[in-house]
């Protein structure tokens, strides 16, 4: 169902094949994204999520126009926009700080898109007022931006990039300056505005949990590279590379060799003997030697070692309330997590220093492709 | 014992003690270099002039100030308006009105420049603009000279270059003073609007092209309303002294192109018309007073409207 929806959107960023080198003096050379392929479909929520210095902004700031790629092209609907000045593109920016005009009032930014493009006074009025019932902050539209707080600030800058109806959105860590409990509001208030105006947004976050919660699909880059792109559960139960799945939640990595592949999945011998069966991920290359990885929730833990996947020794029982987390010590000496979710009034039973098995489901297991 | 109302009573005066104290010598410095002899110079104008210069003492007179602006004719006693005086103030305003407003077209971009630089190129640039300064002004002006006049570098240049016969006069010329007072005066101009565009957040300019607004629009619309301040800090320090330039008209502007400060030292020296003189000076004071008091007044307007 999800997928037809999907496949019927039309493409509304075209990213194809760019680098962006940073030439610096002598060895100052940083290459900042290095042969990037991505497509951006009409109306979706799409974060690229990565570290500090993986290269999201960059793209990002390609994308928007302060910065030219060194090779590819950029297209918007077909165009190549890669060569156009900023205010020859119909894209707007919320910046990470709002970069809201100091000397404006909260209108008067809202306005400025509109005003630009020409815009007659009245149109651009009634814009104004319709971008502040939007992001809830009609009695705001004549305070100067400094006597706002952070999340008023953080509204007008959702409702001046919005207000000249940009065909793509884009979004540099909007949410980064914002405590906790305003983040969490705003998170819902951004997928209610995108769902509302259906404009596409591009967000650019480090925060992993911000991006499984909020977009459509995720790039996952490091590097300068896209290391994987999917739905938040595809990057999260099917982690094709160690980092995307060190990054992104918590998970228990598994050596072991293969033994047999076949229709996307493979059997995979792990050190203590015990075979798992995982997925393979997508772009696999043959090879013997593989990391399995298994998320902490997806395994289960019981006192009976019969039947059970792994063996091992359980050495810490720790309670957050929600849940357990049981710290196991394999037989070959490497930890493992697992995580129960609590039940009202009945315990697990489990003690520290006790022989445990674990068990992984046929759908728990995943082999990286590095 | 002492209550603590007592104890916070004598911190307080304590306190003020202190701080009186502290700003002695501050005082002291603008009672004797700035409020003193100001007062001498308005006392000496209201006095009758000696015959070799200084005053007669305890003569009241308004002559000075009525020499200011009118003159009478020596031989029929006629009273007329003083030309020769209403020019040289016209001169002097026209000069450092212009001087003010050229030197912001051309320190602008030069600070922009600057501002726009790494952070380590940044010092060099200002260590650069600074490098004027070093040097005398009276020598620099006379290095001026060298340049603009008609055997000067300019001229050959233009002669060999076959674009002129005859050299440009620029020399003795009210040109010749703008030429230099604007060298003169550009870093006063350049430092402070530097200070300003230092802090500006170049991501405003980022978000003006993101909303569609093209450079000039960027440049009107954002940065120079956001680097105001500099520009009127930088427009008050060049205005104010180039109103009272003496040694630039003095070595530009030959004997005859006065201007204010010139007109002063005339009285002072050769025209032994001392109360003349501390008229001109008072009234070159309140033109300054005045011109400030139209730049606070707009400065804090300017603020009201966005406030």
């Amino acid at each position: 169902m999800r997928d037809t929806k999907e496949a019927a959107r039309g493409v509304a960023i075209d990213v194809r094949g760019v680098s962006k080198v940073f030439q610096g003096t002598g060895q100052d050379r940083v290459t900042a994204l290095d042969n990037v392929f991505v497509t951006i479909r009409e109306n979706e929520f799409f974060t690229l999520l990565g570290p500090s210095g993986c290269g999201k902004t960059t793209l990002l700031r390609l994308i928007a126009g302060f910065d030219f790629p060194t090779e590819g092209e950029i297209l918007l609907y077909g165009q190549d926009i890669a060569p156009l000045p900023p205010f020859k593109r119909p894209v707007n920016t919320v910046f990470q700080n709002y970069a809201l005009f100091p000397h404006m009032t909260v209108g008067q930014n809202i306005g400025f898109g509109l005003e630009m493009l020409g815009k007659p006074r009245g149109e651009t009025d009634a814009r104004v007022d319709e971008m502040l019932k939007l992001v809830r902050m009609e009695e705001l539209k004549n305070r100067r931006t400094s006597q706002i707080s952070g999340g008023q600030q953080q509204r007008v800058a959702l409702a001046r990039a919005q207000a000249p109806q940009p065909k793509v959105l884009l979004l540099d860590e909007p949410l980064s300056a914002l405590d906790y409990k305003l983040r969490k509001d705003m998170q819902i208030e951004l997928k209610r505005l995108q769902n509302e105006t259906g404009i596409t947004f591009i967000f650019v976050t480090h925060d992993q949990e911000e991006a499984l919660t909020m977009s459509d699909r995720i790039a996952v880059m490091s590097k300068g590279k896209i290391l994987q792109i999917g739905s938040p559960r595809d990057i999260y139960d099917r982690p094709a590379e160690r980092f995307v799945a060190n990054f992104i939640g918590e998970t228990n990595f598994l050596a072991g060799a293969i033994e047999s592949t076949g229709k996307g999945r493979a059997k995979v011998r792990h050190g203590s003997g015990a075979i798992l069966s995982a997925a393979l991920p997508e772009g696999f290359i043959d090879k013997k030697n593989v990391t399995v990885v298994v998320r902490p929730e997806h395994a289960q833990i019981s006192g009976v070692r019969k039947g059970a996947t792994l063996k091992g020794m359980l050495e810490n029982v720790v309670y957050f309330g929600t849940d357990t987390h049981f710290h196991v010590r394999l037989e070959d000496g490497a930890e493992f997590v697992v995580r129960q979710q609590n039940k009202r009034g009945i315990a697990s039973g489990l003690t520290a220093g006790e022989a445990v098995g674990i068990a992984i489901g046929e759908e728990a297991a995943q082999v990286l492709r590095d | 014992m002492a209550s603590a109302k007592q104890v916070a009573q004598s911190a307080h005066r304590k306190d003020v003690l202190n701080r009186w104290l502290l700003s002695t010598p501050a005082l002291l410095i603008i009672l004797f270099a700035a409020v003193g002899p100001l007062f001498i110079v308005l006392l000496y104008s209201f006095m009758v002039k000696g015959d070799y210069g200084d005053v007669k003492f305890g003569q009241f007179s308004l002559d000075g100030w009525f020499n200011v602006f009118m003159q009478r004719d020596i031989f029929d006693d006629t009273l007329t308006i003083n030309d020769a005086h209403l020019a040289i103030f016209w001169r002097s305003m026209k000069l450092s009105l212009t001087t003010t407003i050229l030197t912001a077209i051309f320190g602008f971009p030069t600070a922009y420049f600057i501002a726009t630089r790494s952070e380590r190129n940044r010092d060099i640039w200002l260590f650069l603009v600074t490098i004027p300064f070093w040097t005398n002004l009276l020598i620099r002006t006379f290095a001026m000279q060298e340049v603009i006049r008609n055997e000067g570098v300019i001229n050959s240049v233009l002669k060999w270059l076959g674009v002129i016969d005859q050299p440009i006069q620029m020399m003795y010329t009210d040109w010749g003073i703008l030429f230099g007072m604007v060298y003169v005066y550009l870093p006063l101009m350049v430092l402070p609007l530097y200070a300003s565009m230092e802090k500006l957040d170049f991501r405003l300019v980022e978000a003006g092209y993101d909303l569609y607004a093209n450079s000039f629009q960027v440049l009107w619309r954002i940065i120079i309303p956001i680097v105001k301040p500099g520009i009127i800090a930088g427009s008050i320090l060049v205005f104010i002294p180039s109103l009272g330039a003496y040694v630039t008209p003095r070595v530009l502007g030959g004997g005859k192109n006065m201007m204010l400060g010139n007109l002063i030292d005339l009285q002072f020296g050769q025209g032994r018309n001392w109360p003349l003189g501390s008229a001109i000076s008072i009234s070159l004071m309140a033109i300054v007073m005045l011109a400030l008091l139209f730049y606070v007044r707009n400065a804090t307007s300017s603020g009201a409207r966005h406030g």
